[in-house]
């Protein structure tokens, strides 16, 4: 018990008049109940920062920290990535084909090879370009498909009639076309076979977007009071007409658009490249490959970039060697400041707190 | 009471005369005077909601949430849905709409049980009982001993003699000594005759509501005769009846127009240091705002111009980019509107009001004697009591018991009191297990005296001379009164304590004063009654020092009797005493070596012849025109000499349990005591050294006792210069822009040495003229303490205000009487001792407890830790608020300033109410650096508190600067993990969802680690605190991104799967781990390089207690035994005394057994004066003597006239 002074009696509460005697004529005191809480007397565990807890802390993290870095770092640079620069050709909103050779990726990788679309300096994350949808809509609401959401201005009529899509998200859809070729020794050009479905997360295809009219196969009809996005030149069940699980909303592609990016430059999965069955040869052989864009996507204006991006992927995700530089940096530091304190302690620390405190 | 410190109704406008006749209502009403009804109560249940709504919205801060509300409504603006500032604002609200709600229900219901109150009113001639509100103007009514006065009375007629009546004021202006209003003969003759009464119709004409309680002017018209009416005539509301029987009134002002209720209102509402601070902060918050809306609205211009203007084709714009600027700031302040945050007044109350009751509940502040708990009145000021710099004390009541004990004597040279042991022969302690001597054979004994010493009274019974003449000399020699209301219950009515001490001791061991007449003196003298004939008292006063009586015993003996203060008697001693003086002052010194007040005896034979003479003489002095009093003053000197001394007593003047001690840990607290004290200096004094404030170590004790303004400068000065002889004039003043317009303030001075300063009231008086007030204000503020003796109220308050004025110090007043009150309201805290003199200054008092010893516990422990608290809270709140709200920032670089924000939304609704809200309220309420027994152990922990160092604005720009870097590396660190890269499946992992849930996930862990590194006591509490709000946030934010909420609005919870995407990813861990490691390895390092290179006292104790493992030591109560050769203090009360009173037989009323009633010190202005026990003494005049200074008042004019004796 904290006793305070002077009061040891008062606690023990031997004061015959004050303390009722339990009989039941005996007057209530006002003595304030003894409970650990009411005193302030609550069982507590109490740190504090000591030589004893902060230097091994530190030694600690900088032992956890630097294998940790070395090994995302090594997981990140085995990761093979090959980028194409989109050589802007195009000048205006038109089709070109765009036939590009290139000296294959050295890959004798045997998984799964993913091909990514990148954009940067597209304001994605723009707050009136975020805003500009109607998830009702894209969930398949019949009232927000024909009476769009009023955040979709000013993509949300066309000639009277509602947008499905609607939104700036929606009008500003990726449409270049990407197909990649394996140039064979002999010249002749094998196109990979790119799988477009299962590049965007299962809730979104599953639980967020769902095209409307229920279990109407035909979404002409359904979609028959609507005009497509100003920017398409198709309407939205057109998209995928040979997969209906691939078409108007739940198109994969549409999907991953959709899911705006955090910062203006980005990448999105564009298609799958799966790994052979045998497991016996490379997913990409090595060799020369042709990369065929089918260039829709006008990103001159706005100074943006394009990028086809092909790579594969490790239990930390695609290649980035931040982390692991962070984390051996962070845990250098750590070690390096816990042999600097340790010193710092010696020099000080002992005089300092074993200094009598004046009383 | 109910009275104090609420609204009052507005003056009526444009009344000028107020005619009322009495017993006609008809007639009364048609002036539509206000009724006696009281409403202090501000709503009713219609007005309520609208009334209290306005109030709040006056509050800056929820004006300033209403404002971004009405923002927010605006679509091109509205950057955040509406609820994120709704949910908080209606929480803030309605919390404070319900604390209002519960104060008024609480008004209502006392407002009721006033309103309620019965007194009996003349209607018809009979005498009804009526609620006082149904009292009108007009009415007559009847009021008993004991009862409030219900209004505003002329009085009317009363039961004691010349229509006086006594009441007690203390409700009014705080004075507890009783009152005199005395009602016109006319209306007095009356008496309690009810036809006469109801048949009274007198018309009064006088002045119109106001608040002056010492003023009044009117006229009664009655049976076509003119009386003038003034303010003895009139009875207020809020005063009480005392020692009257019935008294009859005319009602003159009711309810609200009562001069009571139109002084209320008054008390003005204190604020803590932090508070004034948090004002300057939170404009420099504002500021800060502005400052990054700018910035960003300026992005935003030049983004619009570049990329934005190239960007259209995706995302289309009309406006121009000036009005988007525009747009962009407005939006920017709703999202980085956090910066202020809305929770922070609401959390700081609750926090305060959970450590009131800490203080309420705590058991080490409770008195068991009294039954009383320590009481936090004020639930607002918690964490001043941890900076507390000045402490003024009032003395009485407060250092002391005010109980005087006669605890030892010397008789003829040989000393008593002392317990000898029989076989060491060394005196021992008294303790309570001894036995005290058995009074049993005297009958009139008072049980409550105590005495150890049994040679006493074996020599009382053994019957010696010398043992005898003591106790009758004391039995004699006072102006004592006695009351007897039944055969052998003895009353003593002393004016000091000390002499009821002594006559009680004089009771106890057989010398029983029972009663006395102007001309006797009855006392029991071992069981046989003997009236001594009382021939003159040669009463007490300042300069005298002494005083005699003269009686004549009844076998005819003249004697002569005399106490007083050693050194003026011992002057006057027959020389063949010298050898008793000799052993006697021994004895005298160690007395006063152990603080107690000594008076030594002496008496003398008189010769019958001789004092006929004298008493012609002094006769014919008496009635002098001229230099009376130096006359009699003669006249005394002539026949006190050549007196044979009996011995010596020493009474103890009762210090408070623990006083010295807890004033020795204040002052190890670097706490500056100053007492403020209405009593004499050398009372004051002696309880200075008996409570070891002054010492005899002490360099030099001060004393300033002068008579003109240049006196006082010059020895003020003088001491100064002798402190500290190197002084420059005005190098003191260091000119410092503070808020609460003081223009500056004066350092502290450090001078080698301990002093000390004794300065009077009346020195005072001119000391705190504003052109000396600086010059005090040093010379007192080098000094390790100051006393301030025979001040009064007032004066009390200044002391207070000219510290408060140029020290930036946080200063506390405590006290137990009426007269401070002044001070107590004046101090940043004060404090109410409920002891004996009443409840007034508990009544305006911030907190109360019974004994002075819990202040100790009250500052170094509750104070400290609310201070620390509070502080604690501010840190981290604005840490964590800043840092939350800095990380849009940073982002608003990357999505061209588009006023997107980083978190969804619910989080930003949620992040303060649910997710840290809860963590660092139990942080501010349940931490404890070092428990209490460390605290009171280390006084010197509380000095930090002192300086303001653990929340300055110096703490707030770290914080700021901390917040700063946090943000930073919460925002990057995420921004760095995901750029242009992919989830473990290839999919997208870099959507503004996901970094969005990252950085909200880095956020929380990070802001948990560092209240974790801040919380320096885990108790069961905080770890469900804090482990709660962590796994709250989990759970929420899982639920919140569930399939079916979204399927209920797609719109508002879009976020739908993010939690389940992003959280199964180790890099995304990685990153919360690595944020949260970085944001706080900075303030760990700091923290331990501080601790090591120069730790504080805090972290000193910290180590020393984490090495111990021992709970901290019950603090040593040690005995101080003072040796000190110091002799003074004799016992005398310090008001000129009774004796010409007692004599005059004026006050003795028809009933002897109640003589008591009617006392009145002669000093005291029976009229309203704004001060308290020592009314009537002037500060500013020159006269020591009160009696000049008082208006002659009709009772004071009735004793000139009948004044007899003399």
């Amino acid at each position: 018990m904290m006793a305070s002074s002077y009061n040891a009696k008062d606690e023990d509460g031997h004061h015959p008049g004050s303390v009722g005697s339990g009989g039941p004529g005996a007057v209530k005191s006002k003595k304030p109940d003894n409970t650990a809480f009411k005193q302030q007397r609550l069982p507590a565990w109490q740190p504090i920062l000591t030589a004893g807890t902060v230097l091994p802390a530190f030694f600690m993290i900088g032992l956890i920290f630097i294998p940790i870095g070395i090994g995302l770092l090594v997981t990140s640079n085995n990761i093979k990535e090959f980028e194409v620069r989109a050589v802007a050709i195009a000048t205006s909103y038109c089709v070109i084909r765009a036939l590009c050779s290139y000296t294959a990726p050295r890959t004798k990788d045997f998984s799964n090879v993913f091909m990514y679309y990148g954009l940067s300096n597209f304001y994605q994350n723009h707050r009136r370009y975020v805003k500009s949808r109607d998830d009702s809509q894209l969930n398949g609401d019949k009232s927000s498909l024909l009476n769009p959401s009023k955040e979709c201005e000013p993509y949300r009529t066309s000639d009277k009639k509602s947008i499905a899509p609607c939104g700036a998200i929606a009008n500003s859809l990726f449409n270049d076309t990407l197909e990649l070729f394996y140039i064979h020794p002999n010249g002749s050009r094998i196109a990979i076979h790119l799988v477009k479905t299962g590049i965007a997360w299962w809730t979104d295809k599953h639980v967020k977007f769902r095209n409307p009219g229920e279990n109407n196969n035909n979404l002409s009809i359904v979609f028959q009071d609507t005009s497509k996005p100003v920017n398409w030149r198709k309407p939205v069940y057109e998209l995928d007409p040979s997969d209906p699980d691939n078409n108007g909303f739940i198109n994969e592609d549409f999907i991953v658009w959709m899911r705006t990016a955090a910062l203006p430059t980005f990448r999105k999965l564009y298609r799958i490249i799966q790994k052979k069955k045998d497991n016996m040869t490379p997913t990409l052989p090595p060799g020369n490959y042709s990369l065929e864009v089918i260039y829709n996507y006008p990103v001159r204006s706005f100074d943006g970039r394009k990028r086809m991006i092909l790579s594969t992927i490790s239990w930390m995700g695609g290649k980035n060697p931040f982390l692991g530089i962070a984390y051996i940096t962070v845990g250098s530091v750590c070690f390096f400041l816990g042999v600097v304190l340790l010193i710092i302690h010696h020099k000080y620390g002992n005089r300092n707190n074993n200094a009598d405190i004046p009383n | 009471m109910s009275f104090f410190g609420l609204d009052c109704t507005r003056k009526k406008e444009g009344e000028v005369e107020r005619k009322i006749r009495a017993n006609d209502r008809e007639y009364n009403l048609s002036f539509k005077y206000a009724t006696n009804s009281i409403k202090t109560s501000k709503y009713n249940p219609f007005t309520f909601l609208p009334l209290n709504l306005f109030e709040q919205f006056q509050r800056i801060a929820n004006a300033y949430f209403l404002f971004l509300l009405i923002l927010q409504v605006i679509p091109a603006i509205s950057s955040l849905s509406w609820f994120t500032t709704v949910v908080p604002l209606v929480l803030v609200l309605s919390v404070t709409a319900a604390k209002d709600a519960i104060d008024d229900i609480n008004r209502h219901r006392s407002d009721r049980k006033v309103n309620n109150r019965k007194v009996n009113v003349l209607i018809s001639g009979k005498l009804i009982s009526e609620k006082w509100m149904n009292v009108q103007v007009g009415d007559i009514i009847k009021l008993e001993n004991n009862q409030f006065v219900t209004a505003d009375l002329l009085l009317l007629s009363s039961s004691e003699p010349l229509n006086l009546v006594y009441i007690e004021t203390a409700e009014l202006d705080g004075e507890t000594n009783l009152k005199v209003k005395q009602a016109l003969t006319v209306t007095g003759d009356m008496g309690e005759n009810l036809e006469a009464l109801a048949e009274f119709n007198g018309e009064v004409c006088c002045e119109p509501p106001n608040n002056r309680l010492d003023r009044f002017t009117g006229t009664l018209t009655f049976n076509s005769q003119k009386y003038s009416l003034d303010n003895e005539r009139v009875l207020l509301r809020g005063c009480t009846l005392r020692n009257t029987d019935w008294c009859f009134g005319l009602v003159l002002f009711a309810g609200p127009e009562t001069k009571l209720m139109q002084n209320c209102g008054k008390s003005t509402f204190k604020r803590t240091s932090i508070d004034r601070l948090m004002n300057v902060l939170v404009l420099f918050i504002f500021g800060l705002l502005a400052l990054m809306c700018i910035i960003l609205a300026v992005g935003n211009g030049i983004w619009e111009n570049h990329a934005g203007s190239k960007f259209k084709a995706f995302l289309p714009r009309e406006e121009n980019t000036v009005f988007s600027a525009f747009l962009t700031f407005w939006s920017y302040i709703i999202i980085l509107n956090t910066v202020v945050p809305i929770s922070l007044y609401v959390s700081m109350e609750v926090i305060r009001l959970g450590n009131s009751y800490y203080i309420n509940w705590d058991r080490t502040m409770y008195h068991a004697g009294s039954d009383t708990p320590a009481e936090a009145r004020t639930t607002t000021l918690n964490e001043e009591l941890g900076q507390i710099k000045y402490i003024f004390s009032d003395k009485t009541g407060t250092l002391t018991q005010n109980i005087m004990t006669f605890n030892k004597c010397s008789i003829n040279g040989k000393s008593y009191g002392d317990v000898i042991d029989h076989y060491s022969g060394q005196s021992l302690e008294i303790t309570e297990e001894m036995t005290p001597v058995d009074f049993s054979f005297n009958r009139l004994a008072d049980p409550k005296f105590l005495f150890y010493d049994h040679s006493l009274v074996e020599g009382v019974k053994l019957e010696l001379p010398d043992v005898h003449a003591f106790f009758r000399l004391l039995a004699l020699c006072h102006t004592v009164m006695a009351e007897e209301k039944r055969e052998g219950d003895l009353v003593y009515q002393a004016q000091s304590p000390d002499e009821g001490a002594l006559v009680t001791a004089a009771r106890n061991f057989g010398f029983v004063f029972r009663s006395r007449s102007p001309e006797t003196v009855t006392i029991e003298e071992m069981g046989i009654q003997r009236t001594y004939e009382l021939l003159a008292i040669l009463d007490f006063n300042n300069v005298r020092k002494r005083m005699s009586v003269i009686v004549r015993n009844p076998e005819g003996k003249l004697s002569l009797y005399c106490k007083g203060a050693d050194t003026i008697i011992y002057e006057r001693l027959h020389p063949s005493c010298s050898e008793v003086m000799k052993v006697t002052t021994e004895h005298l010194n160690e007395f006063a070596g152990e603080g107690l007040r000594t008076l030594v005896l002496a008496y003398k034979d008189l010769d019958e012849e001789y004092f006929s003479e004298w008493k012609q003489r002094h006769h014919e002095s008496s009635v002098a025109l001229e230099d009376r009093e130096e006359k009699l003053e003669k006249l005394y000197e002539e026949i006190e000499k050549d007196m044979m001394l009996i011995g010596a007593t020493a009474v103890e003047d009762k210090l408070q349990d623990g006083v010295t001690q807890t004033l020795e840990q204040l002052a190890k607290a670097e706490i500056k005591i100053w007492v403020l004290t209405g009593d004499k200096q050398e009372t004051a004094e002696n309880i200075g050294y008996s409570c070891n404030l002054l010492r005899e170590e002490m360099n030099e004790v001060f004393v300033v006792a002068a008579n003109s303004p240049e006196e006082v400068r010059q020895e003020l000065r003088d001491a100064r210069l002798k402190m500290c002889p190197d002084t420059e004039q005005d190098k003191f003043l260091i000119p410092e822009i503070i808020l609460g317009n003081t223009p500056k303030v004066v350092q502290d001075e450090n001078v080698n040495g301990e002093y000390g300063l004794v300065i009077n009231g009346h020195s005072l008086a001119f000391a705190l003229e504003s052109n000396m007030e600086l010059e005090f204000l040093r010379t007192a503020c080098i000094c390790k303490t100051v006393i301030c003796c025979r001040v009064t109220p007032l004066q009390k308050a200044q002391v207070v205000e000219l510290v408060k004025k140029y020290k930036k110090a946080v200063t506390l007043a405590i006290g137990d009487g009426a007269n401070d009150v002044s001070m107590i309201k004046a101090a940043h805290i004060g404090v109410g001792i409920s002891g004996q003199e009443g409840m007034q200054a508990v009544l305006s008092s911030d907190f109360s407890f019974a004994q002075f010893r819990f202040l100790q516990r009250l500052l170094l422990v509750h104070g400290r830790w609310s201070y620390l608290r509070m502080c604690k809270f501010l840190r981290y709140f604005f840490y964590k608020n800043f840092t939350f709200t800095f990380v849009h920032f940073w982002y608003a670089f990357f999505c061209g300033f588009s006023a997107q924000t980083v978190y969804d939304e619910g989080y930003i609704t949620l992040y303060n109410l649910v997710y840290t809200a809860l963590p660092v309220l139990g942080m501010s309420l349940f931490d404890q650096d070092v428990n209490a027994g460390w605290s009171l152990e280390y006084p010197q922990l509380y000095v930090p508190g002192q300086l303001s160092q653990y929340f300055s604005k110096r703490a707030f720009m770290m914080c700021a600067l901390h917040s700063w870097y946090s943000s930073l590396v919460l925002f990057f660190v995420p921004y760095a993990a995901i750029y242009d890269t992919a989830r473990d499946n290839g999919k997208d992992g870099t959507d503004y969802q996901s970094f969005a849930l990252i950085t909200e996930t880095c956020l929380t862990v990070t802001v948990c680690v560092q209240l974790g590194l801040d919380l320096s006591y885990w108790t069961v509490v905080n770890h469900l605190f804090v482990w709660g709000s962590l796994g709250m946030f989990f759970i929420l934010t899982f639920t919140m991104y569930t399939d079916g909420l979204y399927r209920l609005r797609p719109s508002s919870f879009a976020f739908i799967g993010t939690a389940r995407n992003c959280l199964n990813q180790p890099n995304v861990w990685l990153t919360v781990a690595l944020t949260a490691i970085l944001c706080v390895l900075p303030v760990v390092v700091y923290r331990f390089l501080s601790s090591q290179i120069s730790p504080t006292i805090n972290e000193k104790v910290r180590y020393k207690v984490c090495q111990m493992k021992e709970p901290a030591p019950r603090p040593r109560r040690t005995r101080l035994t003072r040796r000190s050769t110091r002799r003074s203090g004799y016992a005398f009360s310090h008001a000129h005394g009774y004796g010409d009173l007692m004599t005059s037989g004026r006050y003795l009323r028809r009933n002897a057994l109640t003589c008591s009633t009617g006392l009145i010190p002669t000093g005291r202005s029976p009229g309203f004066k704004p001060t308290g026990r020592s009314a009537g003494y002037s500060p500013v005049g020159r006269e020591q003597n009160p009696k000049q200074k008082v208006e002659p008042t009709s009772l004071q004019v009735f004793r000139a006239v009948k004044d007899s004796f003399f």
